[in-house]
This record gives structure tokens, C-alpha cells and sequence, in this order.
């Protein structure tokens, strides 16, 4: 915690900022679990948008070709609809992708704001705000989004991303409300006071970038989990399902037995792409966490100094 | 004391805010699905259930406020109105498979808790070594994969494939019935493997990467080096000087990551058609079976607060600060 307060302070600092910019783009990326991630994550983001240039714009359309194993026409085989399930990938990465990434950063959005408003103003208003994010905290998202999710009369991207984000940003708001808090009462937030800056101008110019590195990791974290969830809820069929996404090929492919009749090429590349991008973001968030905090990173000598007697014990 | 009672006033407000927006939710949602529901469940069950739904769905002419007493006093009275598809009480069929998942995820969830504070504990300890090097990737990519795909997966190649587990159902059907009979366990004991599995698989990263965290910060505490330059040997440090102190944020996020866990048990159960919450929460999304979704939303966040209470407990036990906290 001492060392994400000490980066803080540096960029609170206006010439900091200004000066020094090129410093964190440096630490991430001699970090290899950064490094490792951001590329897999930036493949999925050019697979999303360029990708479907390629593959035809009608992978849902039916083909003679039915549930057939991979083949050198059909790399990644076929569904029971005939329809190629490579090309299904490479479209489906779009929805998967653009929905987890934007309600993510939707979510972490409203959790910046709640955080820090109510760990900076405090009072009633944080009482007030405290006491809402904890109770979305404990109250479990994926059933609460399966109830929201069957009662809205439109099943479609809007729909999940709207539920994802109602279920997503009390987790950010708790952990930035606590970062602000340690915050508060620093010398530049109270030099800032004095010198007559609005509450607003504080809590966004003055506080905002000391977080910055809680903000992104809270980004990743909302990411993983709008991407985990909405392929859980589009499972169940509360997806759009004349669309295609990694979900909703796993919603079909479970409705068609393809897991009894053995047709794995249907269930297995969709899965295993949201597992890949899932754990790609892991590990960018694990690389900041051990650039934000040097107490986790792995420091071999230093180990075998103080705990090598471990090993005989 | 105090810290209890303050957290129980605070899952009472959560209860009650759960209840409301189960209220809510039906009243607000846009095309109004409980009238069409109800245009579609007449004559299919009895006026006075007919009666009962439009008072649940607000069908009624009755301003809002004494709708919401109506209801808020049928809660009390553990009454979670009727199931369409059977036309049963939800509370029946709270009663007939809440056990089901409570025995499946509580088992669950407690052996992964168990290893995975364990392995952060041991990961941490030995951080650098081919141990944690190897561990962590993998534990990452682990926490990355959905309950139900991994569980999809488990089905596909210990299920079908190799058919050294039961995949499907709750217990072997053809040859028990549920009751206090020593077979029936065993079945149901056979049938619980995989789904488990699942479920200790795809949370036991969190809590092992959480607790290699929090393990590190206080490896590097000035009283555990106090404590090696006093000589103490290396297995007491790790466990009851280091351990312990940071196994308290691990209960704190314990008790916060419960709603994911059970998230993803429900999504298990439907994979292995287990005869638990899950399975009928999903049942009920088919059929569009309201009472019942609305039932089984309220039990679950039931029991996610009293974990989250037990998950309080623990902590009061191990952390004397907050016991001797006075004012």
C-alpha cells in the first residue's frame, strides 16, 4: 500500500506528469507478465475488428455440411447447423470483446465516481454510498442478473451489458473509496483546498490520477468478469440468439447434445478463447500489481539470503 | 460485540434491499411480463392462485405502498408464492433442492478455501522457487476459464469419454431414493465428484493468489524478522507469525467473492443437470416461471449472507482487535 501512495504522490504533482512521463510506459513494459498479456489482448482486439472482413458476413447461415470434424475446409469443423465454427471464432470475438471491454469501463467509470466522491466528501452522502455498494457487494451478481436479465423484454447485447454493469462496479467503488480516504488528507489535496479549487476539480485533477493504478487494475478486474459473466448468462439463453458470440455458441452448442454426441471442435475453441482472453488480462493485472506494489515482485537473491535455511527445515 | 451487531444491522438492510428489488424488478421492467404472464396462465391454474399472482405482479388496483406491504408481510410469512410448472408452492421446491446445493457448494467451497490458503501460504513462502513459478501461470489461466465450460470439458472426457464418473444428475436414480439410507449417500457422494471438482478448480485461484499477496506484505513485517533473528524455527514464523496475520484479508475477501463462487456453482449444476438451485433457477428462466426465479434470487441471497456472517464469525475468532474493540 506505502509504495501505490508513494506513486501517487509523484503524479499528484503536476511536474511530474509533465517531466517524467516516459517512466511507467518503461516499467510496463519490461514487465514480462505485462508484455505477455497485452499482446493476447491485442491480438483478440484486432481479431475483433478486423476479423470478420474476412470470414463473410453470414456465419449463421446454414451449410450441407453437418457437424463435421475438422478438416482442411473446415479448420475448426462444423455445428449441427452446417455452419463453420472458425468463422463463428473470429465473429463471435467481436461481441465477446467489445461488450466485455465497454461495460467494463462503464462499470469502472461509475465506480471512480462513487469511490471517490464518497471517500472524499464523506458525511451523510458517503453513509449513503458506502452502504449501497456494500450491499451490491454481498448481494450475488449472477442471480440478480439471470432475475434482470428475464424480465427485460429485449434479449440483446444492450440488455446483458445494462445488467453487467448494474452487477459490476460496487467492488471498484469499495476498494477506490478506501484508496481516496488514505488520500484525503495529504498536503497537496489540503494546498488545493486552500487555495479555493472546487470539491469536483479535487476529487478529479488532484485525487484521480494518485489512483490511477487502482482505476486500472479495477478496469481489468470488471473486464474479466464482464466477459466471464456475460458468456455465463448468454449460456443460459439469455443472450441474443440470432447473434453470434463465444456464449451464445456455447448456448447452442449445449442445447444440440454436442458434448454427449462428442463434437467437441463446437464447444472447445469458444471456451477456451474466453479462458485465454480472461487469463491475458490476469496477467497484465497481476504485472501491474507487481509494478504498483515492488514487495510482490520476485526477487530471487534477496530470497535466498533471508529464507534460505527454509529449504533444510 | 458491537462489530456484530453492526453487521448484522447491515445484512438486515441488504436483506430487506434484495426483497425490494425483488419487488421492484417485475413493476419497473418495460412491456409489462406479468400481465402477458398472467394472460397466459389463466385457466391453468386456480382463481385464488390467479388472485395471488396479480397481487404479486401489482396486477391489482391497489396503490403501490400497500402492494409492497402485501408482500413484504408474505415474506414474513415465508410465502414465496406458487410455480407455474407444477403449479407447487415456491417454497417446496426451495425445501426439495436447496439441501442439494448447500451440501455440493458448502463442501466445495470449504475444501478449496482450505487449499487454496494452503498453497498461498506455501507459494509465498517459497516465492522464486519452481514451485511458485510454475504455480502461479497456471493458477492464473485456471481463474480465467468459466465454471460451466470447465465443468463442460470434465463431462466431455471423465463423463462420456473415459465414463469414470457419473456426469448427470444428483445420484443414481434407478436404484435409490432420497432418503436417510446409506446407499443413497454413497451414490449421491459419487455423483458430487465431478461437479465439485468443478467448482474447487475454478475458485481456488482466487484464494491461493490472494494469500500469496497479503502472505508477502507480511512476510516483510518488522516482527517476522524479529522473530527469525530470534531464532525461531522456520515453520512457526510461516505459520503463526506470518499465517495468521494475513489470513484475516483473506476471510475479508472470502466472504466477498462468495456471491462469484455461487455464481458459478449455479452454472455448474446446470452443466451436470445437479438437482440443486441452479438447475431449477435455470428451469424457471425457461419457462418464464417468475415465482419462482423471484424464490430462488431471495433463498440465495439468504445464504450468501449467512456466510457472509459466518465468514464475520471466523474473523472475530482469530483477530483479537476486534473482539477487545470497545466504543
Amino acid at each position: 500500500m506505502a509504495s501505490v501512495a508513494s506513486t501517487s504522490v509523484e503524479s499528484g504533482d503536476e511536474r511530474a506528469v509533465s517531466g517524467g512521463g516516459h517512466r511507467p510506459w518503461r516499467a510496463v513494459t519490461s514487465n514480462r507478465k505485462v508484455m505477455l498479456g497485452l499482446i493476447v489482448v491485442v491480438f483478440f482486439a484486432v481479431l475483433a475488428l478486423f476479423g470478420p472482413l474476412f470470414v463473410g458476413s453470414n456465419v449463421n447461415a446454414f451449410g450441407l455440411d453437418r457437424s463435421a470434424a475438422p478438416s482442411s475446409a473446415h479448420p475448426l469443423g462444423t455445428t449441427a447447423y452446417g455452419q463453420d465454427v472458425l468463422a463463428q471464432v473470429v465473429v463471435g470475438a467481436r461481441v465477446s470483446v467489445a461488450l466485455g471491454f465497454t461495460t467494463g469501463l462503464v462499470a469502472t467509470i461509475l465506480a471512480v465516481i462513487v469511490g471517490l466522491v464518497s471517500g472524499y466528501v464523506g458525511g451523510w452522502l458517503d453513509e449513503v454510498l458506502s452502504v449501497l455498494s456494500n450491499v451490491f457487494l454481498v448481494l450475488p451478481a449472477l442471480p440478480l442478473a439471470i432475475v434482470l436479465a428475464s424480465f427485460l423484454p429485449y434479449k440483446g447485447p444492450l440488455t446483458i451489458a445494462f445488467v453487467l454493469i448494474i452487477t459490476g462496479w460496487s467492488w471498484g467503488a469499495r476498494v477506490l473509496r478506501a484508496q481516496t480516504l488514505s488520500m484525503r488528507n495529504r498536503e497537496f489535496v489540503t494546498a488545493a483546498k486552500s487555495t479555493g479549487e472546487p470539491t469536483w476539480r479535487i476529487v478529479f485533477y488532484e485525487i484521480f490520477p494518485g489512483v490511477i493504478a487502482v482505476v486500472v487494475a479495477q478496469l481489468l478486474g470488471t473486464i474479466i468478469y464482464a466477459i466471464l459473466a456475460e458468456a455465463g448468462l448468454e449460456y443460459l439463453g439469455l443472450g441474443d440468439l440470432r447473434g453470434v458470440s463465444w456464449g451464445t455458441m456455447l448456448y447452442w452448442a449445449g442445447n444440440n447434445d454436442a458434448l454427449a454426441l462428442g463434437y467437441w471442435w463446437w464447444f472447445v475453441p469458444p471456451g477456451l478463447c474466453i479462458a485465454v482472453l480472461g487469463a491475458a488480462l490476469a496477467f497484465v493485472n497481476f504485472g501491474i500489481d507487481e509494478i504498483a506494489n515492488p514487495r510482490l515482485r520476485t526477487v530471487k537473491a534477496e530470497k535466498r539470503r533471508t529464507r534460505g535455511k527454509a529449504k533444510e527445515a | 460485540m458491537r462489530h456484530l451487531t453492526r453487521r448484522i444491522g447491515f445484512y438486515l438492510v441488504a436483506l430487506w434491499a434484495s426483497a425490494t428489488l425483488n419487488f421492484l424488478i417485475p413493476r419497473l421492467a418495460p412491456g409489462d411480463p406479468a400481465r402477458a404472464l398472467l394472460a397466459r396462465m389463466h385457466g391453468r391454474i386456480s382463481p385464488a392462485a390467479l388472485h395471488a399472482l396479480e397481487v404479486q405482479y401489482g396486477i391489482s388496483h391497489e396503490p403501490l405502498y400497500s402492494q409492497y406491504w402485501q408482500y413484504l408481510n408474505n415474506l414474513a410469512h415465508a410465502d414465496l408464492g406458487t410455480s407455474f410448472t407444477n403449479a407447487e408452492p415456491v417454497t417446496n421446491v426451495i425445501a426439495r433442492d436447496l439441501p442439494w446445493t448447500l451440501a455440493l457448494v458448502g463442501v466445495a467451497l470449504i475444501i478449496s478455501f482450505v487449499l487454496g490458503t494452503i498453497l498461498g501460504v506455501a507459494v509465498a513462502w517459497w516465492r522464486g522457487s519452481r514451485l511458485d513459478t510454475v504455480l502461479m501461470p497456471a493458477f492464473t489461466f485456471i481463474s480465467a476459464i468459466p465454471y460451466f465450460w470447465f465443468a463442460l470439458a470434465l463431462v466431455f472426457i471423465l463423463g462420456h469419454t473415459l465414463n469414470w464418473f457419473p456426469s448427470n444428475g444428483g445420484y443414481d436414480i434407478y436404484s435409490y431414493a432420497p432418503g436417510w439410507d446409506l446407499g443413497f449417500f454413497l451414490s449421491a457422494a459419487q455423483y458430487a465428484i465431478l461437479p465439485a471438482f468443478t467448482i474447487v478448480i475454478g475458485s481456488i485461484a482466487g484464494w491461493m493468489l490472494g494469500m500469496r499477496n497479503t502472505m508477502i506484505t507480511t512476510l516483510s513485517e518488522d516482527y517476522v524478522l524479529m522473530a527469525e533473528a530470534k531464532g525461531l524455527s522456520q515453520w512457526r514464523i510461516m505459520i503463526t507469525y506470518a499465517a495468521r496475520n494475513a489470513i484475516l484479508p483473506n476471510i475479508t475477501s472470502f466472504a466477498l467473492a462468495l456471491g462469484f463462487v455461487v455464481s458459478g456453482s449455479l452454472l455448474t449444476e446446470i452443466v451436470f443437470n445437479y438437482p440443486g438451485i441452479g438447475y431449477a433457477l435455470v428451469q424457471g428462466v425457461q419457462n418464464k416461471d417468475y415465482p419462482l426465479i423471484q424464490g430462488l434470487f431471495l433463498i440465495i441471497t439468504v445464504a450468501v449472507l449467512v456466510a457472509n456472517f459466518l465468514a464475520d464469525l471466523a474473523y472475530v475468532v482469530l483477530d483479537p482487535r476486534v473482539r477487545s474493540e470497545r466504543g
